[in-house]
């Protein structure tokens, strides 16, 4: 779950990283009373869930409550890369006198965590990782071990991170490390870092995204889940707990485990079609799950044709086949289902289907000849 | 031949009692493993259709002697009884669980690697392990496997695991092991693990690999493949047409460096020599080519 740039300051906040002090707001109203409390200069920054907002325009310096009235009225509203801005934060402008790069992620190849740090923040850091790799300094961190404040003390130094601006770039990567852990993060990244006119280290901007497996011990996380960017088909699979995304082909698409559903997309893909979503029933699936499934797709405009394809482990394929007879009495359907159906209980599944067959409802024997059905459906 | 099990492994479940644990531990049994203990601390010395529960997993070890134990415990408890089965002196632990955090998996994989260095993580979130005819480990429907080899399996995902298994026994091919290593992003078995495995193994004749979108470990797997191992090996990708995922800052990128799409990875295999499949039904074909059947 990646969080909006001011959600991420307060979780840096929380940790003692100093950050500028802001509001967070929604109307040009609010904006002009957080500048006139805050005092000028002030940063309009829109909040969105993807980058690029300073070069779309979602960035401006403003000195003057005009300013501030101005560029909020501007930046509320607009589409940055298909986002709309909604939120504005509004913060205390920094003088800044040198900017670094920051980051803890995990390092799947070396099973352990990597901390990346570099001198020559605040521009493209995926360019200096290109073009220069020995001006990022990276170190591994054993989960278990930690991060030694000796260690920390040493990647500084590799970094070449200037004497003056040392002391407080060590302070603050440990607490970006405790940060990381305790609030299980897969990724915390400052860019820029940045080291002020008057002496001080400090996080001007701030990308936190979360491990979403790890809410059971989260709670606060739920005021997070409010401002995620779904769509309207999004939002009621999620509501539905089904693991779905959303995209722009006809053929809607339903299976079992996140490798089969991929693999449908795949192969629709290789006989001419495509796939309006993916759609994971996860294991175990029961006919309700089936039911609210083909409702979802069915809410879908793009969508010619489904695809069920099914292979049962967990899953049983009589409940996936009650299932699909549920949804045909629940929901006058729009476009026609082919299925397939193979593992535990596919016999079973077949005969429940079989009196049901029609051209609305056919059954493949295999995943290829059922995305072959599928998408001359969607195109007839 | 077999890799990680056979037909003597003993399994001790954690989280038997659980109605999951119940439903698979006991589908395992029937399948022939050797169920021989449950764990739960608050029901010892009662049993699930007879099989024996035990407050810890030291006391099943004991009283059982196995040496291999299958987690069943929600995600919350998983950090806890992987470490205790370690400490108990279990040497192959097979995690089913889904829904694990990033850094209990980074944590415990770390601490068991140190402290432990004799035992073996499979999973989270994987389907297990099944050596036809010998031992099922996990929640792979046992009826779609064959028994007498010669080809070895390992993948990524589950359903994708089970459709290969389909491929294969449709066209009489058996397996030795089928090893589903999972998608989570610190696998405590690896790719190269069972290609280590399977290149040693003089019963497996030949491997299926089965990768996914995401990370490095199939570009890792492949430059194994170039230098050590000299079965045929086929190869599917699943993602090829998927949507880009969710991108993880710079901070992703940099480490990825370009890795983890569908097309680096097949190219990466294909250069390696690895018979790479455009799609999973094209598999058993692919498989009965190499194996001139």
């Amino acid at each position: 779950m990646d969080l909006l740039e001011f959600q991420g300051k307060q979780v840096f906040a929380k940790y003692d990283i100093p950050v500028s002090e802001g509001e967070a707001v929604t109307t040009v109203d609010e904006a002009v009373a957080a500048g006139e409390r805050l005092g000028y200069p002030v940063v309009v920054k829109a909040q969105v869930h993807t980058g690029g907002r300073g070069k779309a325009g979602g960035v401006k310096l403003a000195t003057n409550v005009d300013e501030v009235r101005e560029h909020a009225s501007n930046i509320l509203g607009l589409d940055i890369k298909g986002h709309i801005v909604k939120i504005l934060w509004i913060e205390k402008a920094s003088d800044i006198a040198d900017e670094y790069y920051a980051s803890f992620t995990l390092d799947r190849a070396a099973k352990l965590h990597l901390g990346m740090l570099s001198a020559e923040g605040g521009v493209e850091i995926e360019q200096v990782a290109e073009e220069n790799p020995d001006a990022i300094a990276k170190i591994w961190v054993d989960p278990v071990t930690g991060l030694s404040l000796e260690q920390c003390r040493n990647w500084v130094k590799a970094a070449n991170i200037p004497e003056a601006a040392q002391g407080g770039a060590v302070d603050i990567l440990l607490k970006l490390w405790t940060a990381y852990n305790e609030e299980d993060a897969d990724l915390v990244e400052i860019n820029p870092l940045i080291y002020t006119e008057d002496g001080r280290v400090h996080a001007l901007d701030a990308k936190v995204t979360l491990d979403g497996n790890a809410d059971f011990r989260h709670p606060d996380w739920e005021a997070y889940e409010a401002t995620q960017p779904l769509d309207g088909r999004e939002k009621m699979a999620k509501e539905l707990g089904l693991n779905y995304i959303g995209l722009d082909g006809t053929v809607g698409i339903i299976g079992n485990g996140a490798g089969l559903v991929m693999s449908t997309l795949d192969i629709v893909n290789q006989v001419g079609g495509s796939a309006a979503n993916f759609l994971d029933v996860g294991g175990g699936a029961d006919a309700l799950v089936l039911t609210n499934a083909i409702e979802v797709i069915n809410t879908d405009e793009n969508v010619k044709a489904i695809l069920i394809n099914i292979f049962g482990g967990i899953t049983r394929c009589d409940e996936v086949a009650n299932g699909v007879l549920a949804a045909l009495e629940r929901v006058e359907l729009k476009s026609p289902i082919v299925i397939r159906l193979d593992g535990t209980n596919a016999e079973e599944g077949r005969a429940i289907l079989a009196e049901h067959l029609s051209d609305t409802l056919q059954a493949a024997p295999t995943m290829l000849e059922a995305a072959q059905r599928a998408v001359e459906m969607a195109s007839a | 031949m077999s890799i990680f099990v056979n037909a003597d492994t003993k399994v001790i479940y954690q989280g038997l009692t659980g109605s999951q644990g119940r439903f698979h531990g006991l589908r395992n049994r029937d399948y022939g493993t050797q169920v021989v203990a449950g764990t739960n601390p608050k029901k010892a010395g009662t049993d699930v259709d007879g099989v024996p529960i035990y407050a810890s997993v030291a006391d099943a070890k004991e009283a059982t002697g196995a040496t291999a134990s299958c987690i069943f415990i929600p995600a919350p408890g998983v950090k806890g009884a992987v470490i205790e089965a370690a400490e108990a002196g279990i040497d192959f632990i097979v995690v089913i669980t889904e829904g694990v955090p990033a850094h209990d998996e980074a944590w415990f994989y770390n601490e068991v690697k140190r402290s432990y260095p004799n035992c073996q993580i499979l999973g989270p979130n994987c389907p297990g392990i099944i050596s036809p005819g010998q031992c099922n480990i996990g929640i792979t429907p046992g009826e779609i496997a064959f028994t007498g080899g010669p080809v070895g399996i390992v993948a990524r995902s589950g359903t994708l695991t089970y459709q290969a298994l389909h491929e294969l026994t449709q066209r009489g091919i058996g397996q030795t092991t089928c090893v589903g290593i999972g998608g989570d992003p610190v696998p405590g078995t690896s790719f190269i693990d069972c290609l280590e495995r399977f290149e040693a193994d003089p019963e497996t004749g030949g491997i299926i690999m089965i990768g996914e979108i995401g990370g490095s470990a199939e570009e890792e797997a492949a430059a194994f493949i170039a230098d050590n191992v000299t079965k045929p090996v086929v190869a599917y990708i699943a993602g090829q047409t998927a949507p880009p995922g969710k991108k993880m800052g710079h901070a992703g990128a940099i480490v990825s460096g370009g890795k983890g799409t569908a097309a680096a990875k097949m190219d990466a295999l294909t250069s390696a020599g690895v018979a790479v499949v455009a799609n999973p039904t094209e598999i058993g074909a692919a498989m009965a080519e190499a194996l001139n059947r």
